[in-house]
C-alpha cells in the first residue's frame, strides 16, 4: 500500500505496548489514538533516566542536579518550539493539558483590560464541532462578561458551514473579539481551513485561538512559515496525543499578545518580585507557569516531539492518509454502517466516527474489545456535534503512525462479527 | 452463537437482556405521575426521562406505574425494562428492597450470588457486574427510579397531609 511509513514493522517495535496480548491471548489492535497515543520506548526511557539521574526542582535549586533538570526542562521547550515552528521559543508555555491551555486564554481574556477587554456587545465565535474543552471556557467567558457566544454550524458532510446564510460573512464582524476553533475535529475528523478563517478574523482585529490537539499529532505544523495574517494568535495541544506523557500540554501564543494578557495562576516562578503590597510578573514564558511544573512530563514530551520529528510529520500525515482511506473503504463494506464526517481521506484526519444500525456504540465497543480491538464509544466530548447529526453517541476508530492495514482488516472483521452477534442480517 | 475468545461476552449479553432490549416493557411516558426525572450518564451520554406514579388507595403505598423514554445501550435499555416490570404493582417498601438487592449485585464485582425470587429477570445482569465499565449502564434507570419514587413519596405525603 502506498503512503505507509517506510519500515512500519520496525517503527512498531518502538512501541512496547503493541507487543502485548489481551485476555485469551488475543493481540492488541489499538485504534483509540485520538483518545491517547501509545508511547515509544525512547519517551519511557528518557523519563526514567531523568527520574533516576537528574531529578531536582528547576530554576530554584543551586546545585548540579538543579542545573541539569533545568537544562532538560528548557531543552524540552526548545524541542517543542521546533516541532511547531514557533517564531520564538519563549512563546511556548507548558500547561497541564490542552484544556488548561484553552482555559488559560479564556480566563486571561476575562481579566484583560484595554484593547483586549471583552464585554457586552462583543462576540466570541466558536464552532459546532468543538471538543467540550473549546466550548465551555468560552461559555464561561461570555456569561461572565455579558458578551455573546456565536458559532459556525456544520454542513451535512461534516464541514464548517462557512458559505451559508450563517457563514463567515455573517459571523465574523466588527463585534467579533475572539474566534476559537479546532484544526482537526476529534469526532468528524474534518480538517478546517485555518488560514482562511484566521485571515478573515484578523481583518476585523479578532484574536484567533486554534485547538491543535488532533492536528499536532498527525500533520506538520510550521507557524513561522505561515503568512502572519493567516497565522493563529494562539494554538493549544496536549502531550499525550503526540506520543508523549499525560500531565503536560502546550500553549503557544504570539509573544506580544501573551505579554499583554494578565497572568492566569499566581505563585512561584511567575513573578519578578513580590512585596506584601503587590507584585510584578516575570516575562513569558514563566509569567504563565506558576508553581513547580510537570518537569519529567515536559522532558518526556521533548523526547516525543523529537521522535516525531525524526519520522517526519509529512511522512506521518501520508501514513494517516493511506490508513484512513483504507479504513473508509473497509467500513463502507459493512452493511448498515454510516460514517459521520467527510468521506474523502484528503479532507480529514485519522479519527473516524460511525454508527451501525441496530447496535448501540457501547455494545459495539464491548464486542470489539472482546476481539482485542480497542475503540472509543460515546460522545467523545463533542455532544453538540453529535446532536447536529441527530445521534446521541457514536463509535470511533482512530489510527496513528503505528497502525497497519491488517489492524483495519481486524476492525472490519470484528464489526461483521458484531452484526452477527446481535443477529443483524 | 459462538463465544469470543478472551472475554466472556455471553455472560454479559444474556438472552434475557437481548430480549428486553429488542422488546422493552412499559416503555413510553404516561400520565398520571407525581414525579418526572431526567438522568444522564455523563461519560457516554445515555439519557433517561422517567415518571413514577404511586397509589396508596388500599392503605399500602404502591408503585402504580413506571413509564420512561430512554436512549442507551442494550444493557441500560434492558435494565430499565426489567426494573419497571419488577417494581410496578409492588409496595414501595418492597420495591426499594429490590432496588437495594440489585445495587448489591451490581457492586459485587461478580462475587454476589443473585436471588431469583427477589430479582427475577434481574439475575441476568449478574454478568454485567464483571464488566466495571458497564455497571453504570445497568444502574442508570434504577437510580432514576429511586430518585423519582422518593420525590413522588414527598408529593404523595404532602397531598395526604394537606
Amino acid at each position: 500500500m502506498e503512503g505507509l511509513l517506510p519500515q512500519l514493522g520496525i517503527v512498531r517495535k518502538d512501541f512496547p505496548i503493541l507487543e502485548r496480548t489481551l485476555a485469551g491471548g488475543l493481540p492488541l489492535v489499538y485504534l483509540d489514538s485520538a483518545n491517547t497515543s501509545q508511547k515509544p520506548q525512547v519517551v519511557i526511557d528518557t523519563m526514567v533516566d531523568h527520574l533516576e539521574r537528574h531529578n531536582a526542582n528547576i530554576s530554584r535549586a543551586m546545585h548540579q542536579l538543579g542545573a541539569e533538570s533545568t537544562e532538560a526542562f528548557e531543552a524540552a521547550r526548545d524541542k517543542v518550539a521546533t516541532f511547531i515552528g514557533a517564531p520564538s521559543r519563549d512563546e511556548v508555555i507548558f500547561t497541564k493539558n490542552a484544556s488548561e491551555a484553552l482555559n488559560l486564554v479564556a480566563n486571561s481574556l476575562a481579566w484583560a483590560t484595554g484593547d483586549l477587554a471583552i464585554g457586552p456587545g462583543d462576540e466570541v465565535l466558536i464552532t459546532e464541532m468543538e471538543h467540550h474543552s473549546n466550548i465551555v471556557p468560552w461559555q464561561l467567558l461570555t456569561e461572565r462578561k455579558g458578551a455573546t457566544l456565536r458559532w459556525f454550524g456544520l454542513t451535512d458532510d461534516g464541514h464548517l458551514d462557512l458559505d451559508g446564510p450563517q457563514g463567515i460573512d455573517e459571523l465574523i464582524t466588527e463585534r467579533t473579539k475572539v474566534v476559537s476553533f479546532t484544526w482537526v475535529s476529534n469526532m468528524l475528523g474534518t480538517i478546517n481551513p485555518v488560514a482562511e478563517i484566521t485571515r478573515r478574523a484578523h481583518e476585523v482585529g479578532a484574536i484567533v485561538v486554534v485547538d491543535a490537539s488532533q492536528s499536532a499529532p498527525q500533520m506538520p505544523t510550521d507557524l513561522a512559515a505561515m503568512e502572519p495574517v493567516e497565522r493563529p494568535d494562539v494554538i493549544a495541544f496536549t502531550g499525550h496525543k503526540v506520543v508523549g506523557p499525560t500531565g503536560i500540554g502546550v500553549l503557544w501564543g504570539r509573544g506580544d499578545l501573551l505579554a499583554q494578557l494578565p497572568p492566569f495562576l499566581g505563585g512561584g516562578e511567575m513573578i519578578e518580585t513580590v512585596r506584601m503590597e503587590g507584585s510584578t510578573y516575570a516575562p513569558i514564558p514563566h509569567r504563565f507557569e506558576a508553581g513547580t511544573p510537570p518537569i519529567v512530563e515536559a522532558v518526556g514530551l521533548g523526547a516525543a516531539v523529537d521522535y516525531l520529528g525524526e519520522l517526519g510529520l509529512g511522512a506521518v500525515r501520508d501514513h494517516e492518509h493511506a490508513i484512513t482511506a483504507y479504513a473508509l473503504d473497509g467500513l463502507a463494506t459493512v452493511p448498515g454502517l454510516r460514517v459521520l464526517g467527510p468521506l474523502d481521506a484528503a479532507e480529514r484526519g485519522g479519527a473516524i466516527s460511525f454508527e451501525l444500525d441496530g447496535v448501540h456504540p457501547h455494545d459495539i465497543a464491548q464486542v470489539l474489545d472482546a476481539r482485542g480491538v480497542a475503540v472509543r464509544a460515546g460522545h467523545h466530548c463533542a455532544k453538540p456535534a453529535h446532536a447536529r447529526f441527530g445521534v446521541q453517541s457514536s463509535t470511533r476508530m482512530s489510527s496513528y503512525l503505528y497502525t497497519t492495514p491488517a489492524e483495519i482488516d481486524a476492525l472490519v472483521e470484528a464489526l461483521e462479527y458484531t452484526r452477527s452477534y446481535f443477529k443483524l442480517g | 452463537m459462538t463465544n469470543a475468545p478472551g472475554q466472556d461476552l455471553d455472560s454479559l449479553y444474556q438472552e434475557i437482556i437481548l430480549d428486553h432490549y429488542k422488546n422493552p416493557l412499559h416503555a413510553g411516558l404516561r400520565d398520571p405521575f407525581e414525579a418526572e426525572v431526567h438522568h444522564v450518564n455523563p461519560t457516554c451520554g445515555d439519557e433517561i426521562t422517567m415518571r413514577v406514579h404511586l397509589d396508596g388507595a388500599d392503605g399500602v403505598l404502591r408503585v402504580s406505574d413506571v413509564s420512561y423514554d430512554a436512549l442507551g445501550c442494550s444493557i441500560s435499555q434492558a435494565s430499565c425494562s426489567v426494573m419497571a416490570d419488577l417494581v410496578i404493582g409492588k409496595p414501595v417498601e418492597e420495591a426499594m428492597a429490590i432496588h437495594e438487592s440489585f445495587l448489591t449485585l451490581m457492586q459485587g464485582k461478580g462475587q454476589v450470588e443473585p436471588d431469583e425470587d427477589v430479582l427475577e429477570d434481574g439475575i441476568a445482569f449478574a454478568g454485567v457486574a464483571k464488566f466495571p465499565a458497564r455497571v453504570k449502564c445497568a444502574l442508570l434507570s434504577w437510580m432514576a427510579w429511586k430518585d423519582a419514587t422518593t420525590q413522588s413519596q414527598g408529593q404523595t405525603q404532602e397531598a395526604t397531609n394537606g
